[in-house]
């Protein structure tokens, strides 16, 4: 046997036939979307180029949106960072309750809290009318840039809390009680010690936050009145109701995907910098903070929790609330949930079964991907761990539009089925399942695989049986959270749903955008409620109750 | 079945990194072989190369006359225990005994039957319906021996399996492993870097250093005989020496310092010559002369240990030496004292300058050529 050649076994067929999917499935349709890009009746153009580039119109909705990334990043950070510090190092009243609310809040679609938003602080809003009768004046609109920014903080600081908390279980107590002996602490020790011990994380969630932030088209469309912005040129190009061309949303497309990739080398380059690993032997032990301060802690967390999930309990509200054709009238009332009464079984329905078949589509491949990610290294399972990471970058819609470009013709037609839809799906969070099944992977000792093998298991016997199990509940506490953005999909489900697939998230959208409140309101708490449902059968079954990234 | 195993010219190579050059070793029929050596020596490069989890670049590896080479490690029928133990976690005691019996698809009264059976020879009977991590290292340690054990397997390896106990526990498991091992009689490859664990529970012992084999042989060989300077000091502690060996009238003469000579009887015919050498000279082997005669030192501390008494010494010459002494009931030599001290000629080794070989006679090493 040659020393350089690896022996040819059943994972080198797992990694040839994951490979062959994501030829298929991804790097196909991109290729297609770069051709639609370039090429107008079959003869190459850069005419679509010249026309974003040479408009300062299209100019304007690039700075507009980094302008509103940018500041949304920072403000999510601002808020986020300090709620898992206080999350994870004191005790706070109602954790498990709290645990879910949180989720809950960066999990429901952007436009549902823009929606709110505007029901709450727009010119006829509730609060906006409170404000009036208290100070005499109108308060400062909610529309444009600002409100854009104050609804992309609030649904997205919850997100940079859940990750900068996963990174804060890391954190050797003793490292504290270390900075603690060197008179370190309080404030001081959160800037000099958490916040680097942390900072691997919070660039993470940083990228994830603006990649989130510039790739949303729902909110600037609902609370933009006028701040255009990127994508939503994409989504008009596409589907807008007058003068549509695919080529030039195709164009679109591929410049979006340029942009962000670069915005991800940066930030690559940036983590690099800050690379190192914990693996925390004695957890952070959770104090009880005492006095002022543990009122202030209490009041803090509460407050922007509540002010996150504000829109949504909205929401359920208006659902209640008695209806004459379109507008809310005084009084409560069933009618929003009898309207819908006819649509809602499909609807679930297709949010189960979809939901149920991506996620485990999503957990297998990811498990998969990680295991030779993790202990195959080879050039072909790199390639692997590259395309997988490519839709980490790439905007929902655009993977959408790909999506469709790619199989809207033969020799395979697959627009309008549910299995392009969960194909969607599988691309979309496949990456960060993979992060966290490689982050497992890594801290279960190989020797246990090999033990199997020795008492007479094969190569895949041993990974089932011994491996698995191991990554089980790690696996399992990222897969809930998976769960929830499936069911809650909207960037790619709204471009590939048709009447036969819509899910409740998509239904909430097609409302709203009609301006049936009322109905929409309807579905979006039967969303939510589903949700907690989800989560709690998942901490009934999970043996450690956090959430995890 | 035991079965006797035979590494030819084995190569193990990591990209362009060569680990093992050249490795020869025939470990033989239901004995206790261990692999002795410092950390990144290869030793257990070695023992994962006969496992199946290494591949292997270059050479063969044979159990009787099979040629295993690109045998399947789950087919060649072998019982590992790790050092960190690998018992799975989400099994019970009983489950991870087993674990390989099932693989086996054995009938469920013969898989009861033995797994109690092993479990009871382990004395984890008890602990049989709980999860791992409720169990001690030492316990984790029994579970993970019975459960390589009750496959029966042609060979058992272990690699460095009680490095992570305390010390205590360390000495009472390995009396608990050679019994085992003498019990059911199975061939056993064990990996270690500690000497004294080596010596303690093997047959024999084959000791290691930058991918090569420097000496195959019983404890008692390797220790009162080592054929290298390696072996000499890898192998309980020794003090290194400058000397020079005359011939003088059919005699051969060791001078050492300060004028010090003694008489070599067990010097090899073809190495009596006058030529320079180390002399490795164990803490034991020296004796502390009153009458002035032998190399002189002053003691530079003293460590009492109950049966003996450690001293520090740094000879006029300025070499730093260590003597053991049995513990007298009277006082303890003092700090600053000027002492004599004697070798004891028939123990001590006696190597070529550049330390690659002993000269003397009944140096035995079992390394194939």
């Amino acid at each position: 046997m040659s020393p350089t050649k690896k022996r040819f076994d059943i994972w080198t067929v797992i990694s040839l036939a994951i490979l062959g999917l994501y030829g298929l499935f991804l790097l196909y349709p991109l290729f297609r979307l770069l051709l639609e890009s370039i090429f107008k009746n079959g003869a190459f153009t850069l005419e679509y180029f010249t026309k974003f580039f040479s408009n300062p119109y299209y100019g304007t909705t690039l700075v507009h949106s980094f302008a509103l990334s940018i500041s949304a990043t920072i403000f999510a950070l601002i808020i986020g960072v300090p709620l898992a510090y206080f999350y994870n190092m004191y005790e706070i009243k109602g954790r498990a309750l709290l645990q879910i609310i949180i989720v809950l809040c960066c999990m429901s679609a952007p436009f549902i809290g823009a929606y709110a938003w505007v029901q709450l602080r727009g010119n006829n809003g509730v609060i906006t009318r409170l404000i009036e009768s208290l100070i005499g004046h109108k308060p400062p609109s909610i529309y444009g840039f600002r409100g854009i920014v104050t609804v992309l903080s609030l649904q997205l600081f919850p997100l940079v809390h859940m990750l900068v908390s996963g990174a804060l279980k890391n954190v050797d107590n003793s490292l504290l009680e270390a900075s603690e002996n060197m008179g370190v602490s309080g404030v001081k020790r959160f800037f000099k010690v958490v916040i680097p011990l942390c900072m691997p994380t919070i660039l993470a969630a940083a990228l994830l936050v603006f990649m989130r932030a510039f790739a949303d088209y729902g909110t600037p469309l609902l609370i933009g009145q006028g701040y255009q912005t990127f994508p939503v040129i994409i989504y008009n190009e596409y589907f807008g109701e007058t003068g549509t061309d695919h080529n030039f949303a195709a164009a679109v497309a591929v410049i979006a995907i340029v942009i962000t990739a670069i915005i991800f080398l940066i930030q690559k380059w940036a983590s690099n910098r800050f690379e190192f690993h914990m693996n925390a032997l004695h957890p952070i032990e959770m104090k009880k903070a005492t006095g002022l301060k543990n009122v202030l802690i209490q009041l803090y967390t509460w407050g922007v929790v509540l002010l996150a999930f504000m829109p949504q309990v909205y929401v359920m509200y208006c659902s209640f609330r008695a209806t004459s054709g379109k507008i809310f009238v005084k009084g409560f009332a069933m009618t929003s949930y009898q309207k819908i009464a006819r649509d809602v079984p499909l609807a679930v329905r297709n949010t189960f079964v979809i939901g149920i078949i991506a996620l485990a589509m999503v957990v297998l491949l990811a498990v998969l991907i990680a295991y030779l990610v993790v202990r195959r290294r080879s050039k072909l399972n790199d390639t692997i761990d590259t395309a997988s990471m490519i839709p980490y970058i790439i905007p929902g819609s655009v993977v959408g539009i790909a999506l469709v470009i790619a199989f809207n013709r033969k020799p395979l037609v697959l627009t309008g089925t549910a299995f392009i839809m969960i194909v969607a799906l599988c691309i979309r969070r496949i990456p960060y399942t993979i992060r966290s099944s490689v982050a497992i992977l890594q801290q279960i000792p190989i020797t246990v695989e090999e033990a199997a093998i020795s008492l007479g298991c094969s190569k895949l016997e041993a990974f089932f049986k011994a491996t698995l199990p191991m990554m089980a509940n790690g696996v399992l506490s990222g897969a809930i959270l998976s769960w929830v953005t499936i069911i809650t999909e909207l960037a790619t489900g709204v471009i590939l749903y048709n009447r036969n697939t819509i899910t409740l998230t998509l239904s909430i959208y097609t409302m709203v955008s009609r301006g049936s409140d009322g109905p929409a309101a309807a579905y979006a708490t039967i969303l939510n409620v589903l949700t907690v449902i989800s989560m709690l059968i998942f901490m009934k079954f999970s043996k450690n109750k956090d959430i995890s990234f | 079945m035991s079965v006797k195993i035979i590494v030819k010219n084995a190569v193990k190579k990591y990209g362009d990194n060569t680990v093992i050059p050249n490795l020869s070793v025939d470990i033989k029929e239901g004995e206790f072989f261990t692999l002795l050596g410092p950390s990144g020596c290869g030793k257990t490069t070695l023992l994962r190369m006969i496992a199946g989890f290494n591949s292997i670049e270059g050479g063969d590896i044979y159990f009787n006359e099979k040629r295993i080479n690109d045998l399947d490690p789950a087919k060649r029928n072998i019982g590992m225990v790790f050092q960190n133990y690998a018992i799975f976690p989400h099994l019970t005691v009983r489950d991870n005994v087993a674990f390989g019996l099932k693989q086996k698809k054995m009938d469920k009264k013969t898989i009861a039957e033995q797994t109690d059976k092993f479990m009871k020879l382990m004395h984890i009977d008890e602990y049989a319906d709980r999860m791992p991590e409720r169990l001690s290292g030492g316990q984790q340690q029994r579970v993970a021996l019975a459960r390589a054990l009750v496959i029966q397997p042609d060979v058992l390896l272990m690699d460095e399996p009680l490095s992570n106990l305390d010390a205590k526990l360390r000495v009472e498991m390995r009396t608990v492993i050679k019994e085992i091992q003498h019990n059911v009689g199975i061939t056993t490859v064990y990996v270690t870097h500690d000497q004294e664990e080596a010596m303690a529970v093997s047959d024999r012992i084959a000791v290691m250093n930058l991918g090569e084999i420097q000496q195959i042989g019983s404890p008692k060989t390797l220790y009162q005989r080592p054929a290298n300077l390696f072996v000499s000091s890898f192998i309980g502690r020794t003090n290194i020496m400058e000397g020079r060996l005359k011939v003088e009238g059919g005699k051969t003469i060791l001078c050492l310092e300060n004028g010090y000579e003694t008489e070599l009887t067990n010097v090899r015919e073809e190495c009596r010559m006058d030529q320079n050498v180390k002399v490795s000279v164990r803490p034991e082997e020296f004796v502390i002369n009153t009458e002035g005669k032998g190399i002189e030192a002053t003691i530079d501390d003293s460590v009492f240990l109950g049966l003996n008494t450690h001293y520090f010494v740094t000879t006029k010459g300025g070499v730093k030496a260590e003597i053991v002494q049995e513990s007298l009931i009277d006082s303890i030599l003092p700090q600053g004292m000027k002492i004599h001290m004697t070798v004891k000629s028939e123990k001590i080794n006696v190597l070529t300058e550049d330390g690659s070989a002993n000269i003397l006679t009944g140096v035995l090493n079992d390394k194939p050529e």
